[in-house]
């Protein structure tokens, strides 16, 4: 233990100090090289010596295992022989149709209600004096592991049987009305909205700051416009400021999606995917380590794959318009 | 819109603030404050059953605490000391910090680059850059493994800096490349009259100015690395190292035998930095934030 202990002062300097003056250094040499280039070929040189290093890595930890996954998704549990689209049969089957079913009801019920309570903040935000403070409690949160989330949760979720005194924040303030305690964690269905709301108070804060930047860009006189012709809140909120933001609302619903489908450490540290509540990446973990099966893991980590497409394929999209301008 | 104008501050400095019917007010008032204090609440349950007694917490509510005050600091000293979590604190830092500085440092270099750099490639980069933002890190897992126990970099702190850099890069680059492309042209043109070296600009006029934006990225890069379960869990096994520090705690989550009182210690331990850090630099959190998000 204890010389791990002194070893770790000096990894924190290693990487800290030592690998970005390595980097510059690099960098540094590589110009001197191309210094001796004739200046033509320098230029045409140059950006591969600047960006060698980051697409090195990128390849390295993004590019080559993506490719060996899609080729392993298609071998059995030992890698040792082709079998096809057995695995993605076996994904799309049995016990893994419940496992997708939540990870759709992820996908769909995490978004929405990102969205709907993001509104809702930003817009009422906006109308106090002490919005600023508002949206610092909005985002603490989102600095908190999903970890640790998990286990602040369990508090709030925690469930004796009825008749009982109730240790859990939510029960024990049923109980003063007289209501029964619910099991959060084991009811089916309820456990997964239970799930899906500690992600939702984990990430809102991201969602609250894009709307609400949103909102302040949409034009006064706009606004000043129809509250002359009339228009109520509500009004003004549906027809003005709704269609405005609405790009914002798309980036916030894609990074939810993308955060919905890599879903993990809630349902890892929560129910492990007991009370069927497993999800997709949950059960890549099970298959990976519990079952030695490498061609189920990467089979269901290509669904996860194939499943953030769309939204890769919108961004890239959006980029080229904004290029092209 | 364009990219650039998303690093811009949040927030306008004035507000729209019609006089509202006193009863609309006091809705919107009490909706907000309900909210505030509904979001705080876990993490005030959490503060307040970290200091109580053992017999206590196995006994009642955390809410008890208000109206029979019996505070400890026992927890404490149980979570540091035997569910070594100094020494997972000790490890998440050692894995965070680097992670953080050279993913700034590299990404910074990448978006350089990209931006100030022409040659063939240069768009279908970006483009596999901006696809890239969305990959599942599940799908890295299976390869990655086999990759690091054939070199040996499995279960040391190293191996993690690598992977996370190199996951996190396609974000960073992504990030300071919108900045970087805000910049006149005419500061560089000028530098470069001015005889200086493309290592040169890159040190005097690049990194100063951009010295705000990679405080966002550093930031998030920084709360990514403290928070992330699933690339320790796998990538750390066997270490000789105590575990980091979600790790240590997710294992704990699942066993009962320390008791509550000091598991909500370890967890408040856990989020002490990166909740003091978002506080402490929350306008380079709402820059990294909007500045990142692909506009739809």
């Amino acid at each position: 233990m204890k010389d791990t202990m002194t070893l770790i002062p000096l990894l924190i300097v290693l990487g800290a100090i030592g690998i970005p003056v390595l980097v510059y250094a690099a960098l540094g040499v590589g110009e001197g090289i191309l210094r001796t280039f004739p200046p033509v070929l320098r230029r045409s040189a140059r950006p591969w010596v600047w960006l060698s290093l980051p697409i090195l890595l990128i390849v390295l930890i993004l590019l080559y295992p993506v490719i060996d996954t899609i080729r392993t998704s298609f071998k059995n549990a030992r890698v040792d022989d082709w079998v096809g689209l057995d695995n993605y049969l076996w994904a799309f089957s049995g016990t893994m149709l419940e496992v997708i079913g939540n990870n759709v009801l992820w996908l769909i019920a995490f978004p929405l209600c990102v969205v709907v309570l993001a509104l809702i903040t930003a817009v009422l935000f906006d109308k106090v004096k002490y919005e600023p403070f508002a949206v610092t409690i909005a985002v603490l949160p989102t600095a908190i592991s999903f970890t640790a989330g998990a286990v602040i949760w369990g508090q709030m979720y925690s469930f004796q049987p009825a008749g009982m005194a109730q240790f859990g924040t939510i029960n024990g303030f049923l109980s003063l009305f007289g209501i029964k305690p619910v099991a959060w964690l084991i009811e089916p269905v309820i456990n997964n909205f239970a799930l899906i709301f500690i992600a939702v108070w984990l990430q809102l804060g991201i969602a609250t700051l894009i709307l609400s930047s949103a909102i302040k860009n949409v034009g006064d006189d706009m606004v000043e416009a129809a509250r002359l012709d009339g228009a109520g809140d509500f009004r003004v909120f549906f027809s003005i400021i709704l269609p405005n933001i609405l790009p914002s609302v798309l980036v916030v619903l894609t990074t939810m999606i993308i955060a919905a489908l890599k879903v993990f450490d809630i349902v890892y540290v929560m129910t492990n995917g007991n009370f069927g509540t497993d999800v997709i990446a949950n059960r890549l973990y099970y298959e990976l380590f519990a079952m030695n099966n490498l061609g189920h893991a990467s089979a269901i980590a290509v669904v996860l794959l194939i499943t953030a497409l769309p939204v890769a394929l919108i961004n890239i999209h959006q980029f080229r318009t904004e290029a092209g301008k | 819109m364009t990219m650039t104008d998303t690093t811009m501050p949040a927030s306008a400095p004035f507000k729209r603030q019609r006089k509202l019917p006193r009863l609309s007010r006091f809705v919107v008032h009490g909706v907000v404050v309900l909210f505030m204090a509904s979001w705080l609440l876990p993490i005030l349950a959490l503060l307040v059953s970290s200091f109580r007694r053992q017999a206590d917490t196995a006994a009642s509510g955390w809410w008890w605490a208000f109206l029979r005050p019996n505070f400890t600091m026992q927890n404490y000293t149980l979570a540091l000391d035997q569910l070594d979590i100094a020494g997972s604190l000790t490890t998440s830092v050692a894995i965070a910090l680097p992670t953080t500085i050279i993913t700034v440092l590299l990404s910074l270099i990448g978006a350089y680059a990209l931006v100030r750099m022409q040659f063939r490639g240069r768009m279908a980069l970006s483009l596999a850059l901006v696809a890239l933002l969305v990959t599942p890190p599940q799908i890295t897992l299976v390869p990655l493994l086999k990759l690091y126990y054939t070199f040996g970099i499995s279960g040391t702190i190293p191996g993690i800096w690598l992977y996370q850099v190199g996951f996190t890069l396609p974000f960073g680059v992504f990030l300071l490349r919108g900045f970087i492309a805000s910049i006149p042209a005419e500061l560089y043109e000028a530098a470069e009259l001015d005889g200086a070296s493309q290592l040169r600009i890159f040190r005097s006029v690049v990194m100063p100015l951009a010295r705000p934006i990679m405080a966002s990225l550093g930031l998030m890069a920084f709360l990514w690395s403290w928070n992330d379960l699933l690339t320790p869990l796998l990538f750390m096994g066997g270490s000789s190292h105590a575990a980091p520090v979600t790790v240590n705690l997710a294992g704990l989550a699942n066993q009962t035998s320390q008791g509550q009182g000091p598991l909500m210690a370890a967890t408040f331990l856990s989020v002490i930095i990166p909740l003091f850090l978002i506080v402490a630099l929350q306008r380079y959190f709402v820059r990294g934030i909007l500045g990142g998000a692909v506009k739809g």
